[in-house]
C-alpha cells in the first residue's frame, strides 16, 4: 500500500513524461488528474488507519543486506497527517500553476517526483531510505525555485540547497554513526528506526549525534537563527513552490525532530529542552517582530512561518501530551493556512507582477471573493478559535506551560503580534478606495481559483471545530513517544501533561 | 429540553450561514427579518428553557456537544444554569430588537445583507460565549466575538477610519487575550481540567492564594481588554466607526460586558483572592471616574456614549471586585437596555440628520423626532440614577454593596458617588444639547422622525429602561433568588441592611444623580453662548477631557512607536546585516577558498595524470614502507 | 603451476606503461588506450590473487570493472570523437578549457 502511494507520483511523471512536449496543454490538467491518485490513495489510508500506536501497513524488503539497509515502510499517527496534507496540496499547488507556460511539462514532472519524495520521507522506517528521499527533495525543489522562480531565483535556489545539503551532511555523519554502532552491540549494521532507537548510547555519544540530528531539522524547519534561507527562497520561489516549501518541506523539519530526535535519543532530548524551547520562542517573537515590516506579501507570509513553526518546536521540546498533539496538528494547520496565503498572494501577484503591499489598497471593492478568503485565511493564522491555527496552538502553550511556564507565557505573546503584522497587512492591502489605476479593474476569483482555496477553507474549518478526526489517531502515537522518554530516562512527565492526568468533567458521573 | 439548548446556538449560525451564501439573492428587508427571526427564535426557545429556574427546578445542566481538544480537558459543552440564562435573554432580547432597529437603519446600503450576516454571526458568538461549559469553549465565544467586532466595525471599509479602528480593537483585544491565555494555562496546569465544574468544586481545596492572585489578576487583563478598562480601554472610543446598531449590541449591551461575565462566572477563583478582588474593583472605580470625566466634554453624540459605556462597565467591575456578583450582573442587564436605547436613539438622530454626528450642529430636535427625544429622555433619567428607573435600582445596589464592605470600598464608594454626579451631568448635558435649544444644523438638513421599524425597539426599550429595575429591589430580590444558585459557592457581598442604611445611601446617590442633571440643564438650557462660556471656563481642564487626556497620543509614543522601532531594527538591522550576513559571509569564505586554490586547475590532462600518479605512489610507499 | 608474482609483476609493468603512455602521449585517444592498459593490469592483479588466495571474489570484481569499463569506453570514445569532430585535433594540450 505504502509502496504504492510513494510510486504513484513516479509513475504518473513518467506517465507526464511520455507525451509529447509539443502538447503543452495538455500537461497541466495531466498532472493534476494524476496527483488525485495519490489523494485518493492516501484519503484511503486515512480512513483504515487505526488509532493506535505502532507502526501500520509496514512493508519490508531487504535492499542492501549486507549493510542492513532495507526498503521499510510504515505509518503512524505522527506521519499519517503528513501524508494526507501533502498529497493534498500538491493538486492545489499544480492547480494554481496555471501561469507556467515555458516547460510546462518538465515542472509537472519535478512537481510529481517532489510529491514522492515527501511522501517517501514521511512513510519511511529505514534510516537510510529517510536520508535519500529527504536528499532527493532537494532536487526538483531546487529546479521548480531556479527555473520558474522570479528575478533573484538563482541565488535563493543554490542558498536553499546548500544550507540545507549542509544540515544534511551532518545528519548522514551521524545515521552512519548509528549503524556502526549497531553493529558494534549486535553485530549486524542496521538503518531500521526500531533497531536503532535500542540501542545503549552513552550520554555523550547521544549528546552529539542528538546535535548532528537537530541542527539538520533546525535549518529545515528553519529554527532561529538558521531561518534566512526562508524568506529568500520563498520570495523567489513560484506559487507552486511556495505552497509546497511551506505546506510541506518545512515540516520535515519539525516532523524528524519529533520521530527520530526524541525517539532515538530521549536522554539527550530531555537535556535539551530548554535549549530547543528557548530558540522556538525567540523564533515565535522574532520572526513576528520582523514579519510586521516587511514591504513585501511573500516575505511577510514567510516570517509568519518562522514565527508559526517556532510554536511547533516548542510544543515538540515541551514534552507533554498537550505539546506534541498540538505539534503533530500545528504541522498540518500550518501546512493548509500558510499554503493557502502563499496560493492567495500568488492569485494577486498573476493579476498585478508585484508582492509589494505599497502597491495595493482598496482591493476589497474590487475583489470581495478573494477579501474574504485572504481574511478568513489571516484569522486561520492569527489563531482564532473555530478554525485550525488555535487548535495547535492552544494545546501547544497549555502543553507546554507544564513543562516550561516562562517560556510558554513568552510565547503566547505571539498572538499578539501575530494580529498585528496580519491585520495591518490586511489594512493595508484591502480596506480604503482603490488609489491605483492599476487596481481598480482587477477581476475577483475565477472558478478554478475558489475550487481550489474552498476545500483548503473547508478544511481549516473543519479542524478547527472538529479537531478529533486527527487528534484521536496522533493521541497513541504521541502518548508512545511519551512513554518511551519516560521508560528510558529519569524524566517524567509533570501533571497534568499527560493524557491520563486530565479531569474530564461528567466523567466520574458513568 | 436541555438536549436541545444547542438550538439558542445554532439558529444564528444558520442565519449566518445562510445569509453568507444567499442572502445576495434575497430583496433588502428579507435578510434583515429573517436574521432578526433567528435571533428572536433563540429567545423565545431561551425563555421556554428558563422556565424551571423559575420554578425552582434543576439549577444547573450541562449538554456535551463533542469532543474539541481531549489533551487539555477541552470539549464544546454547554453550561445551562441561571447566570448563562440571563445572559443569554439579555444578548437574544435586547439583540433581537437591535437586529429589527437595524433593518431601518441600514437601509439602502448595498451590503445590507452582509451586515445582517455578521450580526447573527456575533449572535451565535455571544451566546457560545454565555452558554460555554468550559473555559476553552468560552475563549472560543470570547474570540469570535472579538472578530465580528474587528468585521463589523470595519464594516465600511472603504472609508478611512473604520479599518485602522477595527484593527486597534482587535490588537487591543489581544492583549487583553494574552493574559486570559496566560491565566488559563495556570488554570490548567493546577486543575488538569479547563471545565467549569471540574474547576469551581476544587478551587477552595486545592488552589493556593498566589495561584488564585495569579489568575484572577490575569483574568483581569483580559476582562479589561474585552470590557474596555484601564489600561485597555482606548479601543472603544473608536470602535464608534461601526454603524450605530453594532455600537448598541457589541459595544455597549452585550460583548463588552463579556469581562464582567467572566469575572461573575470565575467567582470561585476571585473568592480565594482579595488582593484580586480588590484590584477588580479599583480598576472598575477608577475606570467609572476617568471615563465619565472624559464624556464630559466630548462633542460627538456617539463618544459620549462611549465613554459612558467604558464608565458603567466601570460600575460593573466594582461590582464583581465587591464580590457583588448579583448587583454587577443587576447592572450588566439595565444597562444593557438603556444603553442600547441610548445607542439606538442617537442612531436614530445621527440617521435623520444625515450622518451629522457633532452635538453642536444639532439642538431643538425633540420637536422633529419626538419619540426618540422622549425615549432618550427616559434613558438618562435612567442612567443617572432617579428613581424608580432601572439605572436606579442596579447603581445603588453597587453603591450600597461597596459601602457596605467597607475599608478602602469605602474609598471606591465614594469614587463612583462622584462618578454618579457626572454621568448625570454629561447624560443630561447631550440630551439638551441634542433635543432642546435653538436648531443649530446645517441648511441642507431635513431632521425627521424614523420609521416605525426603528422607533418600536426604542419604545420597547423604553419600557424596558422604566420597568427593568422593578425585578431586583430591595423590596422584592427576584432576580437574586434567580441567580442564587449560581453563585452558591461563594460569599457575596450584599447592601447593608435596614431600611435607613438604605434610604441614606440612595438618598446620596439621588442626591448626586440630580445635582448633576440640574446643574447640566441649567448650563445647557442657556443659548449658545452661555455654556460655550461655561465649558471654555474649565480650560485647560475642559481640552484635556475633550481629548481624554491624549491617552491615545501617549500609548503612540510610548508603546507603538517603540515597538515598530523595535520591528524595524530586528528586520533591517539584525536579520539582514547580522544573521542572513553571517551565512553569505560563510559562503564568501567558501568562495575565497576556491579562488586561492583555482590555479591547481591548469586544464592539462597531463598535469592532473602526473599528480595523480604522484599521489598513488605516495600511498603505495607509504604503505609499504609504514608497515 | 606458475608463481603468482610473476603475475604480478607483469601487472606491474603492464601498469607502468599505461601511465607512462598517460603522460607522456598527447592524443587523447592513445591516452584512453593507456587507461585501459592500467586498468586490465589491475584485473589481471585481482583475477591471480583471487587465484592463488583461492577466493572467487576477485574474479567478481573483475567481472564488475569489465562492465564499467565497457560503459565508461562508450562514453568516452563517444566525447573523443564528438570533440575531434569539432576540432579536427584530438591533442588534449589544446582542450584547456577548464582551466580554473
Amino acid at each position: 500500500m505504502l509502496t504504492w502511494l510513494v510510486l504513484l507520483p513516479v509513475a504518473g511523471a513518467i506517465v507526464v513524461l511520455l507525451t509529447p512536449r509539443a502538447r503543452q496543454e495538455l500537461h497541466l490538467p495531466l498532472g493534476i488528474a494524476l496527483s488525485i491518485l495519490p489523494l485518493g490513495l492516501a484519503l484511503y489510508v486515512f480512513g483504515v488507519f487505526e488509532p493506535q500506536a505502532q507502526m501500520q501497513m509496514t512493508e519490508l524488503h531487504t535492499w542492501y543486506e549486507p549493510w542492513g539497509i532495507t526498503w521499510n515502510l510504515g505509518i503512524d499517527g505522527i506521519s499519517m497527517p503528513m501524508v494526507v496534507l501533502t498529497t493534498i496540496l500538491v493538486p492545489v499547488a499544480l492547480g494554481a500553476s496555471t501561469k507556467i507556460t515555458t516547460r510546462t511539462k518538465e515542472f509537472v514532472v519535478y512537481t510529481l517526483l517532489l510529491e514522492a519524495g515527501m511522501i517517501g520521507v514521511f512513510v519511511s522506517l529505514d534510516l537510510f531510505l529517510f536520508f535519500v528521499f529527504f536528499e532527493a527533495i532537494l532536487i526538483p525543489m531546487y529546479f521548480i525555485i531556479g527555473i520558474w522562480g522570479s528575478e533573484r531565483r538563482i541565488y535563493a535556489a543554490m542558498k536553499f540547497f546548500i544550507y540545507t545539503a549542509f544540515g544534511s551532511a551532518l545528519m548522514l555523519a551521524g545515521i552512519i554513526a548509528l549503524a556502526v554502532l549497531h553493529n558494534e552491540q549486535v553485530g549486524s549494521p542496521s538503518f531500521a528506526l526500531a533497531d536503532l532507537s535500542g540501542l545503549d548510547l552513552s550520554i555523550g555519544a547521544e549528546r552529539w549525534l542528538f546535535a548532528a540530528f537537530a541542527l539538520a531539522f533546525a535549518i529545515k524547519v528553519p529554527v532561529f537563527p538558521l531561518h534566512t534561507w526562508l524568506p529568500d527562497a520563498h520570495t523567489e520561489a513560484p506559487t507552486a513552490g511556495s505552497i509546497l516549501l511551506a505546506g510541506v518541506m518545512l515540516k520535515l523539519g519539525t516532523y524528524g525532530l519529533l520521530r527520530f530526535n526524541l525517539l532515538l535519543f530521549p536522554e539527550a532530548s530531555v537535556d535539551a529542552i530548554w535549549i530547543m524551547g528557548i530558540l522556538a520562542v525567540i523564533g515565535i517573537v522574532y520572526g513576528a517582530a520582523v514579519a510586521i515590516v516587511q514591504p513585501d506579501l511573500k516575505k511577510l507570509v514567510a516570517y509568519s512561518s518562522v514565527s508559526h513553526l517556532g510554536f511547533i518546536v516548542l510544543g515538540t521540546f515541551a514534552l507533554t501530551s498537550g505539546g506534541l498533539q498540538g505539534a503533530v496538528i500545528q504541522n498540518v494547520n500550518h501546512g493548509l493556512t500558510t499554503g493557502a496565503l502563499f496560493l492567495l498572494v500568488g492569485m494577486i501577484y498573476e493579476r498585478r507582477h508585484t508582492k509589494q503591499i505599497s502597491e495595493f489598497g482598496g482591493l476589497q471593492k474590487v475583489m470581495p471573493v478573494f477579501a474574504g478568503f485572504f481574511l478568513f485565511m489571516i484569522f486561520a493564522s492569527i489563531g482564532l478559535p473555530g478554525l485550525n491555527g488555535f487548535v495547535g496552538e492552544f494545546l501547544v502553550l497549555i502543553g507546554s506551560f507544564t513543562t516550561l511556564p516562562t517560556l510558554a507565557i513568552i510565547a503566547a505573546s505571539g498572538v499578539i503580534l501575530a494580529a498585528i503584522y496580519l491585520l495591518w497587512a490586511y489594512e493595508r492591502v484591502f480596506t480604503g478606495v482603490p488609489d491605483k489605476e492599476e487596481n481598480e479593474t482587477l477581476t475577483d476569483l475565477s472558478v478554478r481559483e475558489v475550487s481550489l482555496l474552498a476545500p483548503l477553507a473547508t478544511l481549516v474549518l473543519l479542524l478547527g471545530l472538529y479537531p478529533n478526526i486527527l487528534l484521536d489517531k496522533i493521541a497513541p502515537s504521541t502518548e508512545a513517544i511519551l512513554d518511551r522518554i519516560e521508560a528510558s530516562t529519569d524524566y517524567v512527565v509533570p501533571p497534568p501533561g499527560r493524557l491520563g492526568d486530565v479531569f474530564v468533567a461528567g466523567e466520574e458521573d458513568e | 429540553m436541555v438536549e436541545f439548548l444547542w438550538i439558542i446556538i445554532a439558529l444564528p449560525l444558520a442565519g449566518a450561514v445562510f445569509l453568507h451564501f444567499f442572502g445576495r439573492y434575497l430583496r433588502e428587508p428579507l435578510s434583515g427579518w429573517l436574521a432578526s427571526a433567528a435571533v428572536g427564535g433563540s429567545f423565545a426557545f431561551a425563555v421556554a428553557a428558563a422556565m424551571p429556574f423559575l420554578q425552582g427546578g434543576e439549577h444547573a445542566e450541562t449538554l456535551l456537544l463533542w469532543e474539541w481538544m481531549p489533551a487539555i480537558g477541552a470539549n464544546l459543552e454547554i453550561l445551562w444554569d441561571p447566570l448563562s440564562a440571563l445572559m443569554v435573554l439579555i444578548v437574544t432580547g435586547v439583540g433581537f430588537l437591535i437586529h429589527v432597529f437595524a433593518i431601518g437603519y441600514m437601509h439602502g446600503d448595498e451590503r445590507f445583507h452582509r451586515f445582517f450576516t455578521n450580526l447573527n454571526l456575533f449572535a451565535a458568538s455571544m451566546l457560545t460565549l454565555v452558554l460555554a461549559g468550559n473555559y476553552a469553549m468560552l475563549f472560543l465565544g470570547w474570540e469570535l466575538v472579538g472578530l465580528c467586532s474587528y468585521l463589523l466595525i470595519g464594516f465600511w471599509y472603504v472609508r478611512a477610519a473604520p479599518p485602522p479602528a477595527a484593527k486597534k480593537a482587535f490588537v487591543v483585544n489581544r492583549i487583553g487575550d494574552f493574559g486570559l491565555m496566560v491565566g488559563l494555562m495556570i488554570v490548567f496546569s493546577a486543575f488538569g481540567t479547563l471545565s467549569y465544574s471540574g474547576i469551581f468544586e476544587r478551587a477552595g481545596a486545592e488552589l493556593t492564594t498566589g495561584v488564585a492572585t495569579a489568575v484572577g489578576l490575569l483574568f483581569l487583563l483580559g476582562a479589561a481588554g474585552k470590557s474596555a478598562q484601564i489600561p485597555l480601554y482606548v479601543w472603544l472610543p473608536d470602535a464608534m466607526e461601526g454603524p450605530t446598531p453594532v455600537s448598541a449590541l457589541i459595544h455597549a449591551a452585550t460583548m463588552v460586558t463579556a469581562g464582567v461575565y467572566l469575572i461573575a462566572r470565575s467567582a470561585a477563583i476571585y473568592e480565594l483572592s482579595t488582593v484580586a478582588q480588590i484590584t477588580v474593583a479599583t480598576v472598575g472605580a477608577l475606570t467609572a471616574l476617568w471615563a465619565a470625566s472624559i464624556a464630559l466634554a466630548q462633542r460627538d453624540i456617539k463618544k459620549v456614549l462611549a465613554y459612558s459605556t467604558v464608565s458603567q462597565l466601570g460600575y460593573m467591575f466594582l461590582a464583581v471586585g465587591t464580590t457583588a456578583y448579583v448587583a454587577g450582573i443587576f447592572h450588566l442587564m439595565t444597562h444593557a437596555f438603556f444603553k442600547a436605547l441610548l445607542f439606538l436613539g442617537a442612531g436614530s438622530v445621527i440617521h435623520a440628520m444625515s450622518d451629522e454626528q457633532d452635538m453642536h450642529k444639532m439642538g431643538g430636535l425633540l420637536k422633529k423626532m419626538p419619540v426618540t427625544g422622549w425615549t432618550m429622555a427616559i434613558a438618562t433619567l435612567a442612567i443617572a440614577g432617579i428613581p424608580p428607573l432601572a439605572g436606579f435600582w442596579s447603581k445603588d445596589e453597587i453603591l450600597g454593596s461597596a459601602f457596605a464592605r467597607g475599608g478602602w470600598f469605602s474609598a471606591l464608594w465614594v469614587i463612583g458617588l462622584v462618578t454618579a454626579l457626572l454621568t448625570a451631568f454629561y447624560m443630561t448635558r447631550q440630551w439638551v444639547m441634542v433635543f432642546l435649544g435653538e436648531p443649530r444644523w446645517d441648511e441642507d438638513k431635513h431632521p425627521h422622525e424614523s420609521p416605525a421599524v426603528m422607533t418600536f425597539p426604542l419604545v420597547v426599550l423604553a419600557v424596558l429602561s422604566v420597568v427593568g429595575g422593578l425585578i431586583n429591589t430591595p423590596f422584592r430580590l427576584t432576580l437574586e433568588h434567580f441567580l442564587e444558585p449560581a453563585f452558591e459557592m461563594v460569599s457575596m457581598q450584599r447592601p447593608p441592611e435596614g431600611w435607613a442604611m438604605f434610604a441614606l445611601l440612595a438618598g446620596l446617590s439621588v442626591l448626586a444623580g440630580l445635582a448633576g442633571a440640574a446643574a447640566a440643564f441649567l448650563t445647557y438650557r442657556q443659548p449658545e453662548q452661555g455654556w460655550r462660556g461655561f465649558e471654555t471656563g474649565f480650560e485647560p481642564l475642559w481640552g484635556t477631557w475633550e481629548g481624554a487626556y491624549h491617552v491615545d497620543d501617549i500609548y503612540g509614543r510610548v508603546i507603538v512607536a517603540p515597538g515598530r522601532k523595535a520591528a524595524e531594527a530586528a528586520a533591517f538591522a539584525v536579520d539582514l546585516p547580522v544573521i542572513d550576513g553571517a551565512v553569505n559571509g560563510v559562503a564568501r569564505v567558501v568562495r575565497g577558498v576556491g579562488d586561492w586554490a583555482r590555479p591547481l586547475q591548469t586544464g592539462f590532462v597531463r598535469n592532473y595524470g602526473a599528480l595523480l600518479l604522484a599521489g598513488t605512489v605516495t600511498v603505495v610507499i607509504w604503505l609499504v614502507v609504514g608497515s | 603451476m606458475v608463481d603468482p608474482g610473476w603475475y604480478m609483476a607483469l601487472a606491474g609493468a603492464l601498469f607502468l606503461i599505461g601511465a607512462l603512455g598517460l603522460l607522456i602521449r598527447r592524443n587523447a585517444l592513445v591516452m584512453f588506450m593507456c587507461i585501459e592498459l592500467m586498468l586490465n593490469a589491475v584485473n589481471l592483479t585481482l583475477i591471480s590473487a583471487g587465484r592463488a588466495l583461492n577466493d572467487i571474489n576477485g574474479q567478481v570484481a573483475v567481472f564488475f570493472i569489465l562492465v564499467v569499463a565497457a560503459a565508461e569506453v562508450v562514453v568516452g570514445l563517444a566525447i573523443i570523437v564528438a570533440i575531434f569532430r569539432l576540432r579536427a585535433s584530438a591533442s588534449v594540450d589544446e582542450l584547456s578549457e577548464l582551466k580554473g
